[in-house]
């Protein structure tokens, strides 16, 4: 077997200064809530341990998970991470393409077996054979489960690769299917969103590859350092929800006063994600800051769960959309009016009736 | 039990009393046979149960449709929060007590363990459930006499309130389980009810819906009661105040 290169090794050969790569340490260790002590032990891991590879896999998707990737805010964890990662396979970031490309896969998958992280953005249309996702000529879900059977885990990519996202709403006619329901026999760590913040993703790659171990995961499967609160938890405009005053149409005074979402549909109390917290584009903004509520990007099922501008779901049925609390007391009345009724006939029928009691 | 006119009281029934001495028969008195059937415990958990029930339905909907805006500084309100802060005080008595009264159903006496199953497999529930729905169709006139409760009240109970209550409990515990963290307690304990119902959304959802299924239960729940304290052989809120039920008749049926 080949000697293999450090992490070191290929930063420096990618021409990254030792002053750079302490100080990329220092901010991993800040960007996974780790102590100073910890930067040490960060470079002394990526001194002397054999580089992870990744192999990064496209299926059903629409890219901006890359997108969103490769503007992760600091230039420099950029640099380092796709000087990490751009060097195996990832066919729209890397160089080469065609059967050079596929030569790459197959080298790495031999060479690295069982040692490679397998990361995988969109997900596998399961319908006819896979025949709407074709990579090289073959279904998509072929190469995923061949390059998965070598791999030590895999990264789920975004919402599509997580949980199906917009290509598996109802009716799903391509049977997009996400990768835990294809790949049943690895590690998977899920990184919801659509697309995932720049700053998770990095985040969770380079916790992968400095400390060689999953993230510590949460009940579905995603790392808790990003995913353990939801946007309310650490929304600014929370003191709003809390005082009682909402933004009740986009247009109105409390729109313009900055009040809290809920009323306008804000998915921010069921959904778990960064946003509040690291926000987009280098800390700029997020969508609640710019006067739109959550839509719930990072949950399962978002597409399916009822229009944005409202909490809840709608009942649908005989043609009548309503909401549970139209139907509900419609129902109230309904049974309201069947009581009184039934009282009326009840007290009739005793009129009529000499009771025992009088006996 | 004795027919029914051999209950009505003789001279001698009023020895003792302050109509001694007295003819019992123009008194046209009847004794009646009494029943301690719900112990103290059974009723004091009704009525808080009743009482938090009513917190929960009225704070719980307005966290759906919260109140409109109010306006000024948003540090000088704290409505929602009162809201919720209501709505969980009030869902901790509903809970622990919900906890009491299962033990006390190994504790208590034969009537307080009808509350948790309906004896699906005896002939005699499904007969007495037929004769009580006849009763509310006006097709018979009475049924029979009941102790604890009657069949149908009993099918009410266990789905509408018993099986409900417990789901809004446990799902409960599980949106609690939002604010307080995966790590809580509330989270380990109750972590796989939101991805069992399909996320998040969908608990708040059927959350939502449990309330609507225990508003329509009490409303009938209440007229029931009442009406079957007029109308029907035996009384019922006074089983559920003192713990008595009187019974009109002693006729066998
Ligand atoms: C939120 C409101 C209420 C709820 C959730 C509720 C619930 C219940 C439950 C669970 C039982 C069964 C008790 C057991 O077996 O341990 C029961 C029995 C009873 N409740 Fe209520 N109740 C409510 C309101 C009321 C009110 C307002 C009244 C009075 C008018 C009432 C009168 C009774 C009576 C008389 C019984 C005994 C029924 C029988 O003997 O079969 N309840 N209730
Ligand atoms: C009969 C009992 C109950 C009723 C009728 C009830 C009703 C409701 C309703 C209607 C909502 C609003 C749902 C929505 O539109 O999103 C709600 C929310 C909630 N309930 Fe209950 N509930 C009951 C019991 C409980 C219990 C036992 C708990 C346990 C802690 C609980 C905890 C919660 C929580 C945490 C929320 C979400 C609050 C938020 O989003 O800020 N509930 N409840
Ligand atoms: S805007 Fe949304 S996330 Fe923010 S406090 Fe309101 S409901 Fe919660
Ligand atoms: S605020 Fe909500 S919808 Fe927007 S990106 Fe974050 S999780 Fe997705």
């Amino acid at each position: 077997m080949a000697v293999l290169e450090t992490f070191y090794d290929v930063m420096r050969r990618q021409g990254i200064t030792r002053r750079s790569f302490v100080k990329y340490c220092s901010l991993t260790a800040a960007a996974l809530g780790l102590g100073p002590e910890f930067v040490p032990q960060i470079a002394h891991a990526m001194e002397t341990k054999p580089r992870t590879p990744v192999l990064w896999l496209h299926g059903l998707e629409c890219t901006c998970c890359s997108e969103s990737f490769i503007r992760a805010a600091h230039p420099l964890v950029k640099d380092v991470i796709l000087s990490m990662i751009s060097l195996d396979y990832d066919d729209t970031l890397m160089a080469s393409a065609g059967h050079q490309a596929e030569a790459i896969l197959d080298e790495v998958m031999e060479k690295y077996h069982g040692n490679y992280i397998l990361a995988v953005e969109g997900n596998p249309p399961l319908n006819e054979d896979g025949m709407y996702c074709i990579i090289g000529g073959k279904p998509f879900v072929e190469q995923l489960k061949r390059v998965a059977s070598g791999a030590k885990a895999i990264i789920s990519w975004g919402s599509c690769a997580s949980y199906g996202c917009v290509q598996a709403a109802r009716p799903n006619p391509t049977q997009a299917t996400p990768v835990h329901k294809v790949i049943l026999d690895k590690p998977i760590i899920k990184v919801p969103g659509c697309p995932p913040i720049a700053e998770v993703m990095t985040g969770v790659i380079t916790y992968m590859q400095t400390f060689d171990r999953l993230p510590e995961l949460d009940r579905q499967g995603r790392p808790k350092m990003f995913y353990s609160q939801r946007i309310h938890d650490k929304c600014y405009r929370r003191p709003h929800f809390d005082a009682g005053q909402y933004v009740e149409a986009f247009d109105d005074e409390g729109a313009r006063k900055g009040y809290c979402l809920y009323k306008v549909g804000c998915k921010g109390p069921t959904t778990y994600n960064a946003c509040s917290t690291v926000r987009w584009n280098d800390g700029v903004s997020f969508p609640i800051q710019s006067g739109h509520g959550c839509i719930g990007c990072s949950e399962d099922g978002f597409w399916d769960k009822g229009s944005w501008y409202a909490r809840l779901q709608d009942v649908s049925g005989f043609g009548i959309e309503a909401s549970a609390d139209k139907v509900g007391l419609v129902a109230a009345g309904a049974v309201g009016a069947g009581l009184a009724a039934h009282a009326a006939i009840s007290a009739l029928s005793r009129v009529r009736y000499k009771g025992d009691d009088a006996q | 039990m004795s027919a029914p006119d051999s209950a009505i009281l003789t001279d001698g029934d009023l020895k003792g009393t302050n109509l001694d001495g007295l003819k019992a028969r123009p008194l046209r008195a009847r004794r009646l046979t009494t029943v301690y059937v719900y112990e103290a415990p059974v009723r004091l958990w009704h009525w808080m149960t009743a009482a938090s029930i009513v917190v929960l339905a009225v704070t719980g909907y307005l966290i759906g449709s919260p109140p409109p805006s109010l306006s000024g500084e948003a540090s000088s309100h704290f409505q929602m929060g009162w809201i919720r802060y209501l709505h969980f005080a009030a869902a901790w008595i509903f809970a622990v007590g919900f906890g009491g009264r299962v033990a006390w159903a190994f504790m208590g006496n034969v009537y307080a363990r009808e509350l948790f199953f309906i004896p699906f497999w005896k002939l005699e529930y499904w007969k007495e459930l037929l004769d009580e729905v006849l009763v509310y169709a006006f097709v018979k006139k009475h049924a029979k006499t009941v102790v604890g409760h009657n069949a149908l009240a009993r099918t009410a109970l266990f789905f509408c309130f018993t099986l409900t209550g417990l789901f809004m409990i446990v799902t409960g515990f599980a949106l609690y389980s939002d604010g307080t963290g995966i790590d809580s307690w509330e989270g380990r304990v109750f972590g796989w009810v939101m991805p069992w119902l399909g996320g998040n959304l969908s608990t708040h959802f059927l959350h939502h819906w449990g309330m609507w299924v225990i508003i329509l239960f009490v409303m009938i729940h209440v007229y029931t009661v009442s009406r079957e304290d007029i109308m029907s052989r035996q009384s019922l809120i006074s089983a559920m105040t003192n713990g008595y039920r009187t019974f009109r008749d002693d006729r066998p049926d």
